[in-house]
């Protein structure tokens, strides 16, 4: 089973690095009002099905992944 | 001869303050031993454990995450619930925010820039036991060096830390955009600190600053108090 799990700064959560990449996308010309900069993580891993990957992927994500005081989290699975 | 209270000093792949904060203990008092990080258990007559500066795991993922879950760590978890005295540095902060031992997390610098200078912070609780020997209101000068320094909580939780007394001391200017500038801050029972600055290199006027060493000193002295009680 894959795994790929998105883990963004909270919203309200003050993002210093996706305002850096805001202020260079518009040094580039591009209209763009707000960046944010999160985390992709994919995983390959073992489990009997479905339930049981989302179950073990949303542990990984609060005890390791994400720090829910400041991040979100996105899980999706894909079969294979 | 008195011994000296045995303080464990934890060493992660890329801490690298640990002999530092090693030196610099045993210079106010303390009988330092380095811990490796994937030992399960703190030598037994340990009075202290320092968690030091560094780039533990070279920050992958959050800084501390990774050393958070680290073998070491299950055995200062129980030495905190036992009331032994802990005090993370920098990194050792982070570390300690990470594994929930502390409230709140340090997030970059608002800035984005690494900060390595000397700072000066506020004593906001005197009598936390690593406080002792300062005085409410006294102003320190202790050298920062991090680009993870922004201590952040959500309001509540801040105004809580703030009304029992938690958060021990402040920036006296905005230093990388903490919230309330604060610079440490301890858990409810007080016998675990965290703290951006750096106290171990502060211990000699003649580099600048020996006000980190009030800290030290006050580490050991809570250090002995908790010999005598576990013994």
């Amino acid at each position: 089973m894959k795994a790929i799990v998105v883990v963004r700064p909270k919203d309200g959560i003050l993002d210093p690095q996706g305002d850096a990449v805001r202020h260079s996308l518009r040094k580039l010309g591009f209209d763009v009002d707000s960046a944010r900069v999160g985390r992709v993580v994919d995983l390959e891993l073992t489990a009997d099905d479905r339930d049981d990957a989302q179950a073990q992927v949303q542990r990984m994500c609060t005890e390791l992944l994400a720090n829910p005081l400041i991040e979100s989290f996105e899980i999706r699975l894909e079969d294979g | 001869m008195i011994d000296r209270p045995l303080v464990a000093v934890v060493v992660f792949p890329g801490s690298n303050d640990d002999h530092d904060a090693a030196w610099a203990l045993g210079a106010v008092g303390a009988e330092p031993v380095l811990v490796w990080h994937q030992d399960d258990a703190l030598p037994s007559d340990t009075a202290a454990v320092v968690l030091p500066g560094g780039f533990s795991y070279g920050d992958y993922l959050r800084t501390g995450a990774i050393a958070s879950v680290a073998p070491v760590l299950d055995a200062v978890r129980d030495f905190a619930a036992a009331g032994g005295p802990v005090l993370g540095i920098c990194n050792g902060f982070q570390i300690l925010c990470e594994a929930r031992l502390l409230p709140g997390v340090l997030r970059p610098n608002r800035q984005l820039e690494f900060v390595c200078r000397d700072a000066t912070v506020r004593v906001e609780n005197a009598d936390a036991p690593f406080m002792r020997r300062c005085s409410l209101g006294q102003e320190l000068v202790i050298p920062v060096k991090h680009g993870e320094g922004a201590w952040y909580a959500d309001e509540g939780t801040f105004v809580q830390l703030a009304a029992r007394g938690q958060i021990v001391l402040r920036y006296a200017e905005d230093v990388n955009g903490a919230l309330g500038n604060v610079a440490g801050v301890i858990n409810e029972t007080g016998n675990v600190m965290g703290l951006m600055p750096h106290p171990e290199h502060a211990i000699d006027p003649l580099l600048g600053s020996g006000d980190g060493g009030l800290l030290l000193a006050a580490l050991i002295d809570a250090a002995a108090a908790h010999r005598l009680v576990a013994a």
